[in-house]
Formats: structure tokens, sequence, C-alpha cells
């Protein structure tokens, strides 16, 4: 019997020959990724249980990132990245990316692609469950807590339960009033937020390829939101012309058997399907645009690991071209890299940054910042009843700040329309 | 490991997940400082929606207003339990004010296994859907050797699904514990 790409790289990383669904497997992880959240607390982890004689399994796999609560007056936030820089003084850590540094980054699942941590065929583990963004690398990735990191930290090793996998594939091309956001938010809708747990999700497709790897990224990034072990694109040129321009470790590519087997196949045709957002508080409530058009909005966010990427500004620019903002809209570049490529990507002879400035928009650093709601002080948290679009992950009950806010979810093209009318917005009304 | 948990039960619906459990905001406060480690048990489920919170009738807080801990050390929750973020804080939370056992129909898998690793609730699968059987405040009692649920207020016994393959972690309180007994580490 064959095996998906998702069981090809466990049993790799295992030193297998093969698995099945369902055993249960130790790993050899090639890269641990923490950050100011919960790298505090599995370091503290790690000292209490190896003691007086803790060492780091491997120094050059482990990588961390400060992102979430960085620009905040919150001192217990503050002394989380006061404690990482220690522990990377202290054990010499080269892969430390501090904040008010040149080396900070921003959102760690886009960093991670950014520095070349993302190699294909390799196991990424990583404290923050959106960990499943680097899958669209041809690897397997997946979000674990703080005592599953100390453990690695220590060892190297994390046990996982090999997961049976789902196949979405997307055929045909993809309209340009669609993105990858559209895409995903519609599986959610058809499996709900318990319908991949402890699966892998596989995407294939003529859709699927024709992404930029930024796209890929939203795909897989909301895998978690199904309850997804992990989410996983094959290898193909795309990817490995980025991989390429970012780093030069020589990596393996797997990909699924003709005859593997899957728990479920799902197939849509790309062209027929509409723009849609979640509706508060599920990332599942799907409904389509048009159905929800005209409901009132109090901000437009654009940003995260999720939708604040290049390729999600490039959209927003497309749409708010010599436009102007009717409700305060955020413009939250996940990275530090993408913030500097708002001043180079241009759209009509226009940079990014320009066209978003005079349309009203607030240009943020680049962080997690309110797509977790975080601290009191965090730009863009949802306050009192706000009605928030946003191009982030997650709109559970008090997700992006205040209790008795709501969120929708939906795709940049989505959320600039609506920003520009104040109303939820179809984007096809602006293209 | 007790063999047998009794407590009072809180009941919760579908869904709940880790910025419910334990708010975003909160996750700066060091668990190593006791002091700053009991706020977690203040905010425990806090961002429950408040007609969600106690169920079947709702409007109860787990952690009263101005307490550290709960009185409940039961809960019993929907499907879907702990599904959202990584955050190992949301088990955490729960034991730091005072829940031992969660039985629910069903998880997400990183909450699952944080509570597993760390060694902070025992995660439960019920057999049937008890979120609509038990109510918010019964007296319930687990006993964990023969895997069932008893409500102690009604009588009814129900039977829970074995912990299978994650018991010798639960049993030893944990994934370093485990690690250790085994001689991995």
């Amino acid at each position: 019997m064959g095996m998906t790409i998702t069981e090809k790289i466990l049993a790799n990383s295992a030193g297998r020959e093969s698995v099945k669904p369902g055993e249960n497997v130790w790993l050899n992880v090639d890269v641990l990724m923490t950050h100011d959240v919960c790298g505090p607390p599995t370091i503290g982890i790690w000292k209490k249980e190896f003691g007086e004689e803790a060492k780091i399994w491997n120094k050059d796999k482990l990588v961390i990132f400060p992102d979430h609560y960085i620009f905040t007056a919150n001192k217990h936030a503050n002394r989380n990245v006061d404690i990482l820089r220690e522990f990377a003084n202290e054990y010499k850590v080269d892969n430390y990316y501090d904040v008010g540094t040149e080396r900070y980054k921003g959102v760690c699942h886009l960093a991670l692609a950014e520095e070349g941590y993302n190699i294909p065929g390799t196991v990424l583990i990583g404290t923050d469950s959106h960990t499943c963004t680097s899958g669209a690398f041809g690897m397997f990735s997946t979000g674990v807590g703080n005592t599953d990191a100390a453990f690695i930290l220590g060892t190297g090793k994390i046990w996982e339960k090999v997961p049976e996998s789902m196949k979405f594939t997307f055929n045909g091309k993809l309209p340009n009033y669609l993105t990858a956001k559209d895409l995903i938010l519609h599986i959610l809708g058809d499996i709900t937020t318990d319908g991949a747990t402890y699966r892998a999700m596989e995407f294939d497709g003529e859709a699927v390829f024709d992404l930029s790897m930024n796209e890929r990224m939203t795909l897989t990034n909301m895998a978690i939101e199904a309850g997804g072990m992990n989410g996983i694109i094959a290898v193909d040129e795309v990817t490995e012309q980025y991989v390429k321009e970012r780093s030069s470790k020589e990596y393996q590519i797997f990909n699924s058997d003709p005859d593997a087997e899957y728990h479920s196949k799902y197939e849509y045709n790309a062209e027929d399907l509409e723009p849609v957002v979640a509706k508060p508080h599920s990332p599942d409530n799907r409904d389509t645009v048009r159905n929800v058009e005209g409901t009132t909005i109090t901000k437009a966010y654009i940003g995260s690991c999720t939708g604040g990427k290049i390729s999600d500004f490039k959209f927003a620019a497309q749409i708010l071209d010599k436009q102007e903002v009717k409700v305060t809209t955020f413009i939250v570049p996940a990275s530090t890299e993408v913030a500097a490529q708002l001043e180079v990507e241009t759209h009509n002879g226009r940079s990014l940054k320009e066209i978003f400035e005079s349309a009203g928009a607030v240009i943020a650093q680049s962080s997690c910042a309110a797509c977790l709601g975080g601290p009191d002080d965090t730009i863009g948290r949802a306050v009192d009843k706000d009605v928030t679009i946003s191009t982030t992950n997650r709109n559970f009950p008090g997700r992006m700040g205040s209790k008795k806010s709501e969120v929708y979810l939906a795709s940049p093209l989505t959320v600039a329309s609506s920003a520009i009318t104040g109303v939820i917005t179809d984007p096809r009304n602006f293209i | 490991m007790e063999n047998t948990i009794t407590g009072k039960a809180f009941v919760l619906g579908d869904n709940v997940d880790t910025d419910q459990i334990i708010p975003a905001e909160h996750l700066v406060y060091s668990m190593d400082d006791e002091n700053e480690a009991k706020m977690y048990g203040k905010f425990a489920l806090s961002s429950v929606p408040n007609d969600e919170s106690g169920l079947p009738e709702g409007g109860i807080p787990f952690v009263k207003d101005g307490d550290f801990d709960s009185e409940y050390s039961i809960i019993i929750g929907g499907s879907n339990f702990g599904c959202g973020s990584s955050r190992e804080h949301a088990p955490y939370a729960l034991m730091k004010a005072g829940c031992k056992v969660i039985v629910a129909e069903s998880y997400a898998r990183i909450f699952y296994r944080n509570s597993v690793d760390g060694g902070f609730v025992v995660p439960y699968e019920g057999t049937q859907k008890l979120n609509d059987i038990i109510k918010t405040g019964d007296e319930v009692e687990i006993n964990l050797d023969e895997n069932k649920i008893t409500n102690l207020s009604t009588s009814e016994s129900y039977d829970l699904k074995p912990l299978g393959s994650v018991l010798p972690i639960v049993s030893a309180g944990g994934l370093f514990e485990y690690a250790r007994k085994s001689g991995m580490i």
C-alpha cells in the first residue's frame, strides 16, 4: 500500500521504512521554533526538568522569533522578551531575532519561510498552533505546547500519532476576485472546526499549484482552524525557486503515492466558488459575501501570519488604489521584510505604502498585533462592540480583544472593499 | 494517580476554544512565580460567553470575582474542547483553578496533548454526550480504574473511553516523568 506525503516524511523522520495512520512514532525534529509567549515557559520547564545539566540538543536547530507582544508598555510582556534575550545570550543561540535590532523579523510563521528554515521533507515543530503554515513547503510542521517544546529542546524528539490524511483538490483556474483565503474558508464551512482533528490536510489541484508560496501558506496556515495536525502541499518548481533563493540546504522531496489511502477526498472547481466570509464567532461559520453584504463594520484589519503577507497587500492595494477608507483600517505587515516591500512594490505607478496612506489607512509595525487581541495598548485591538472585518485566522469570542466585539474573517480583497464602503462589500463591485 | 476523583461539575458547550479558556492578554504572567501563576487560575474560563458559562442555565462564573480558584473540579464539555491556539497556559489555567478532570465529547489535538504531556488535567472522552445530562453544580465522581463517571446527585453512571495509548503518560504524571521512568532521559 502506498503512503501519503505526510506519512513518508514522518517515516523518514522516525527512521522507519513505512508508517501507518494511528501508530505512535518518535520523530527527530529538524527545527524547533518558539516565540515570546511560549518561549519563556518552555525555557522554564526545560531548566526545571533537565536541571543544572540542561543542554540544548542542537543550537542550530533552535529558532526564536519574538513576535506576539512587541510594541506594548505591558511590563510582563516586555519581561518575556527579556527572558528570551538573556537565554539567547547565555546559551549562544544564533537564530534569535531580537526586537529593536535590524534582526527583528516579525511574525514567526512568515519569518521561518523568509529566513530559509522551511526545507522540503523536514519536520518543523513550533510552540504556536499556526506552525502548520510551513507545510506549504512540502514538509511536516505542527504546533505543540511548552512541555513538548521543552522536551524537544533537551532531546530533539517528539512523539506523534501518525495522522490519517484528507485531500482537498481545487481544479481549474482561480478567478481574480478570489484568493487562497476564500478557498480555506470554503473548506472550513464544509468540514467545520473539528473536521480534520488529528488529521493531515493535503491540498492539491491546478488552482493550488497556480498559487504563489505566500498564498499557499494561507491555505496551510488555517489547517489548524479545522483541527488539522498539519497542512501540506507537495513541492513543485515554485517551491524550489523560493527555497533556493533563501537557503543552500539540501533537501528531499516526497510525494503521495497514487495508491495512498485517504480518510476522505474533497474536490472543488475553483471557478464555481464565491467570495466568502466566516461570520462571528467561528472560522467555520461560512457565508457568501453577497449574503452578508451591507453589514455595518467599525474596523478593517489586514495583517497576521494568515493575511499580512505581501500577496495580501497587493490584493488590498488593487482595491484601495485612488479610494478612501470609511472605517479605521489597519495595515499590519506580518514581517519587516513585508514592511520594506510595501515601499518597493507598486501598483499603477505608486508604492503600496503610498496607496494605503493616501487611502487613509493606518500602517503599523510588524508583529502579531491585534490578531489575538493582546495587551490593552495593542494597535488595532477590538474595543467594546467593534465589528471588525479581518484577514486574520480566528473569530472566536473575544479573540481580537473585547468580549463584546464581533469579527468577520475574509480575504484581503473583501476586507479592502468593505473598508471603502464601511459595510461588508463583495470585491466584485471594485474589480 | 488517585483512583477516584470527586467534585462539583462545571458544564460547558461545544467548541470551547483556548481564547475562552485563558484570553491571550493574560499569557504574560510567570508560571514560576506563585503570586503571578495564580492569576492563571483567576482568569480561567473568563472569556466564555456569559450565557454559555455553567450550563444549562448559564451566567455562572467558573471562578468567582476576586477568587483565584474554582469550586468546580470537574469540567463537562462538548465537542472539540480546547480548539484554537497551542497555548499550554489553557490546561495549566484550568489546573491552577482547581480542575482535575475534563470529560468532553472530543478534544482539539494540541489541547489534548498539552493536558497529557504537562500532567495538568486528565482529558477523558465520554462514550455519550454528557453536557446535556449533567448540570453545573452536580456532585460527580470519576473512577479512573473503571473509566466511569457517576453523577452522585442522580446516582447515574456513564462509561468513559479508556485513555488508551496516553495512559502511561497520564499515570506517570506527564511526559517528563514518563520519559524518566522509561529511561529515555
